[in-house]
């Protein structure tokens, strides 16, 4: 039992880390219906932005809030200026030019930073605690408190402010938005803005664990992609829900599956994926498409 | 000139210049646009399915892999004659792309192209996984095929014309299927699913034998792939290269035939040429690239002869806006 | 449709410019090869320059610094050399067609170093019938020193994984003789070149394997493996790894509360790139093995060799950080490839192929005791020799004597 208990906790602790990801991506996609493939190459970049002003001397939390202010101006400048051209065209467009800002930024990340791993420090205490015979560290555990906190602020955003509600109908249908006074443009320089926050927040959380270098959120992307397509691509609940189905499905699967073994335990979360979303084609948590004639 | 006429003289002096092209380039230059073909037929059976039906697929790197392993594996394993594991990895890539069209058919836009991003995810670790068969690891040394005695031709030449006719097949069929009644049903799901349903179009038929086709198309690539590669192994058919045929499609032109072979262009030669500008940039001078080529030409290729026409039409004011597409079918699956 | 036909234009224009015509070039006929003249020799190397594996790209650096170092000192017989580096973003087609241009276009006389197991399988048979020398790849693989005479062009360079797998299976007969052993590798040739060498290795003995786990390069974290390896109860854990996840399975020891024997392989030894970032205090007691100097070594603060190689590095690229172990590696294989060059009689591929099979070589940026040797078709394999390290306080310690194990 307490050997299951550890599975499933040290699942939660890795769906935690694609759940953070997925969050920035449904707040992307939710402000301004972009699928948003630079995400975690963003992220990247903030985070070696915190390191640099950290290895200057500054305090960690100093150091934190200056990356996401600059993570924030990024965002919408580079909403302004690279994303905004291409508003209201062709959607596969949109995902190639993030596909490009994927390998430019990683690039450029590399080129500055260098591709070597860097340790980077954790704003949680390094210590673990035991919950029913299972070991726990106190960083997974502010890495879900720090979620749930983000789930319960970006509910608050898009459900309680006028503002949300601003974003929400500048993503969804820009032209009537604007007819009623919405500011679409400043809507989605703000969306990317706060996704790209939101992004280095994720950067920061999971770096101390899987150490910096330009391809810190390589790996992570797809899975984060796999979170928010099973939680539904516009609830952020579901982001986190999604990542940690998947972090303890291939878990449990890799441990007592023995055929599927650590190779193919990514299997395991795909093959769930594609059932939900057999029976509920827009994810657990998502709103239904609504299809016109 | 007709329309017509004007198309069929465009045709003839382009397949001319392609027959021509082996004799006036080196032989690493010809394996590299006998790549460019096979990359075009993959491009081109993506395109049926994202351009002209409104699937997305991300993951159509695992029917090329497929393709290319069948073939490889023939070759290798049973000493097929290389011709016939075209047709065989074709089939194999068919069959696999006819199989997953059924539950795909449940899913759109965002999701479908999740879940076939995990496809393509995947496709290396199967590979592993079945080291028995596939080498593993270690990968696979495949003969190329070499020119018959006495026609005169070089082996890169060769390889590039076979190549060159199995494409040439490949374009001709997708050209007659897209023009045809079937062209107009597959168009008419893109356009609008509801529509098309009043019309009586079989929807979950069409779909599916499209996904099926389009992943045929990429088997058939795959085989080609091994002709002038000569060797596979997982990390010859990771996540990258199912994001650089859909990068291929959009910088051609999406519903777009013979966008497919500039797209193929694109994703084979600007990666290269980014490395000889600045090697330590090579992703920043190729990201960089592929945003300002969608930033001119945000239609891809197949849009220039628009654009210019447009030009000429009102030199005076410009838009400076990308153009926006007349389709928006794409945008709802995606939102 | 007039667009179309200018769309046309541009692409056959675009073809055009890309190549200049077919020249009918002889290679190779005649008393020089391709490549060489007495002024220069130039040779090429594709090197994952972008990607997930461009950690490695060092490698070239210290490669071209050795190579920048002899030149300014007046070449190799006369002859400066020109090494000339593609980007392959670890891509096997892309290492294909790198080396087809490498050798057709630019014209090299051998292919030095390139990197990665896949991609010079990926080559090595066309090579070898081009008769074009693939030497000293950046990969240990173990089948480029096994088959000689059907790959006669192809060398390594580093021992290979099987022969670190030996050294490893020696300490441990000695150390902990009924080791019971949990593994951790990298799903791909490497981690199971390593994985099959040690298990063959240990044949026999005492050590058994009780518990194994893979994990992919592309995986984002190895904790729920490492959660697995703990609970098999081993007392050894052979950790083989590329540098990310060397560091994190270092972290993974070290939170677990775990306390075997870690054995982790040379890929991720190097203190600057793994140990710092995973910390030094989880490092302590760590035993891996090497084969040439450590720069952060205080004991070779003074070796000449060391004193080269970093004034070398840093004339050739300033901004390079020389405790990075993959420069060394380069320096290292440069200038075995110098030697042969230095050693070769006439000016011809089929030449430096006899230099290169017959070389008998003190690399001074090895460890003392650690020959670079290769002996026609009998032995395939440079280096067959590394000595065991272990980490204590702030650098690694050199345990006992240079363990030789030749294949």
């Amino acid at each position: 039992m307490a050997e299951f208990v550890q599975v499933v906790v040290d699942g939660v602790a890795t769906g935690s880390i694609y759940g953070a990801l997925a969050l920035a991506l449904v707040l992307i996609f939710r402000s301004t219906s972009v699928v948003n493939f630079a995400q975690g190459e963003m992220a990247m970049f903030s985070t070696f932005v915190a390191w640099g002003i950290h290895q200057a001397g500054v305090p960690l939390g100093l150091a934190l809030l200056g990356a996401f202010a600059f993570s924030f101006a990024a965002g919408a400048i580079i909403e302004r200026v690279v994303i905004r051209p291409f508003e209201g065209g062709e959607p596969l467009t949109l995902v190639i030019v993030t596909l490009g800002l994927f390998l430019l930024i990683n690039s450029a990340a590399g080129w500055i930073w260098g591709f070597n791993n860097r340790s980077f420090p954790s704003a949680f205490p390094d210590s673990s605690v035991t919950i029913v015979g299972a070991r726990l560290d106190v960083e997974s555990l502010g890495i879900v408190a720090v979620l749930i906190v983000v789930v319960g602020l970006l509910y608050l955003l898009f459900q309680r402010t006028g503002i949300g509600l601003a974003m929400r109908a500048a993503a969804l249908n820009p032209d009537a938005s604007r007819l009623v006074g919405v500011r679409v443009g400043r809507m989605l320089m703000l969306g990317w803005g706060l996704a790209a926050l939101l992004g280095a927040l994720a950067g920061v959380l999971v770096a101390p664990q899987l150490f910096l270098d330009p391809n810190l959120m390589g790996g992570v992307l797809v899975y984060s992609f796999a979170a928010a397509a099973l939680g539904g691509f516009d609830s952020a609940i579901g982001a986190v829900v999604g990542g940690w189905i998947i972090g303890v499905s291939e878990n449990v699967a890799g441990t007592y599956v023995n055929f599927i073994g650590a190779d193919l335990k990514i299997l395991v979360p795909l093959g769930i994926i594609f059932v939900v979303l057999l029976v509920k084609p827009s994810g657990l948590f998502g709103s239904p498409e609504v299809a016109r004639a | 000139m007709s329309e017509r006429r004007v198309r069929i003289a465009t045709l003839v002096a382009a397949l001319a210049v392609a027959i021509l092209l082996p004799f006036f380039f080196e032989p690493f230059r010809n394996n590299q646009f006998s790549l460019v073909l096979a990359y075009s037929v993959a491009v081109l059976g993506l395109n049926l399915l994202v351009g002209y039906n409104g699937q997305i697929s991300l993951g159509h790197g695992f029917f090329f892999a497929l393709g290319a392993y069948t073939s490889a594996l023939l070759i290798a394993k049973e000493s097929v004659p290389y011709l016939l594991t075209v047709p065989a990895a074709g089939v194999v890539a068919f069959a696999a792309g006819f199989v997953f069209g059924v539950p795909a058919l449940r899913l759109r836009g965002l999701y479908l192209a999740l879940v076939t991003l995990s496809l393509a995810v995947v496709a290396p670790q199967l590979i592993k996984r079945w080291g028995s068969l596939t080498e593993g690891t270690q990968g696979l040394t495949v003969n190329q095929p070499t020119a018959p005695g006495g026609i005169g031709l070089a082996n890169d030449q060769y390889i590039y014309l076979l190549t060159l006719a199995i494409a040439a097949v490949m374009f001709l069929l997708a050209w007659n299927l897209v023009r045809g009644q079937t062209g107009r049903s597959i168009m008419a799901i893109r356009d609008n699913e509801i529509s098309a349903k009043a019309m009586g179009i079989n929807i979950a038929r069409v779909k599916t034998r499209v996904f099926a086709v389009s992943a045929g198309y990429a088997g058939v690539a795959g085989a080609l792939y091994v002709f002038t590669v000569g060797f596979v192994a997982p990390e010859s058919f990771t996540v990258t290269l199912s994001l650089g045929l859909l990068a291929a499609i959009v910088v051609g032109g999406l519903g777009s035939v013979t966008g497919a072979v500039f797209g193929a262009l694109f994703i084979e030669f600007v990666p290269v040429w980014a490395g000889d500008v600045n090697q330590a940039l090579t992703g920043f001078v190729y990201g960089a690239v592929l945003i300002a080529f969608m930033f001119v030409l945000p239609g891809g290729m197949a849009s220039l002869g628009k654009r210019i026409k447009r030009i000429r039409k009102r030199p005076a004011k410009q838009d400076t806006r990308p153009e926006r597409t007349e389709r928006t079918t794409a945008r709802e699956g995606l939102t | 449709m007039r667009g179309k036909i200018i769309t046309l234009a541009v692409v056959a224009l675009a073809l055009v410019a890309a190549g200049c015509g077919r020249s009918s070039s002889d290679s190779g006929s005649g008393s020089s090869s391709p490549g060489i003249t007495s002024k220069q020799v130039t040779l090429g190397g594709s090197y994952p320059f972008s990607g997930p594996a461009s950690a490695y790209r060092t490698i070239a650096e210290g490669a071209k610094a050795y190579f920048d170092q002899v030149n300014a000192k007046g070449g190799v017989n006369g002859r400066k050399i020109k090494f000339v580096t593609l980007d392959d973003a670890y891509e096997p087609p892309r290492a294909v067609q790198n080396a087809r241009k490498l050798i057709q276009q630019d014209k090299v006389f051998a292919l030095f170093n390139t990197l990665g197991t896949a991609n010079n399988v990926a080559i090595m048979k066309s090579v070898n019938q081009q008769k074009v020398p693939q030497l000293f790849v950046a990969t240990g693989g173990s089948i480029f020193g096994s088959n000689v005479k059907q790959f006669p062009y192809t060398t390594g360079w580093q021992p290979d994984y099987v022969t670190e797998a030996k050294v490893y299976v020696d300490y441990l007969k000695k150390q902990k003789p009924n080791a019971k052993v949990a593994v951790l590798y990298q799903n791909d040739a490497f981690g199971k070149d390593l994985l099959a060498g040690f298990q063959n290795a240990a044949k026999g003995s005492n050590i058994k394997v009780i518990a194994k786990q893979s994990y992919e390069a592309t995986d984002p974290t190895i904790s729920s493996q490492m959660a697995k390896l703990k609970s098999s109860g081993a007392d050894t854990f052979l950790d083989i790894t590329t540098p990310k996840f060397s560091a994190q399975a270092i972290v993974a020891v070290a939170k677990l509360g775990w306390h075997p024997l870690h054995i982790l392989n040379n890929v991720g030894a190097s203190k600057a790139l793994v140990l710092k970032p995973a910390g030094l205090k989880n490092a302590q007691g760590i035993v891996s093995t090497t084969y040439y100097k450590d720069p952060e070594d205080p004991k070779w603060a003074n070796d000449a060799a060391m004193k080269d190689y970093k004034s070398g590095l840093k004339k050739s690229s300033p901004k390079a950080d020389p405790n990075d172990p993959f420069h060394v590696y380069g320096w290292g294989a440069a200038e075995t490839m110098t030697d042969a060059l230095k050693r070769m009689k006439k000016p011809t591929r089929a030449s430096l192929m006899e230099a290169v099979r017959s070389t008998n070589e003190k690399v001074a940026i090895l460890l003392p005791g650690i020959d670079v040797k290769l002996d026609g078709t009998s032995d395939g394999f440079p280096i067959e020799a590394m000595q065991i390290q272990k980490f204590q306080g702030q650098s690694w310690k050199l345990q006992g004597q240079v363990v030789q194990a030749p294949h």
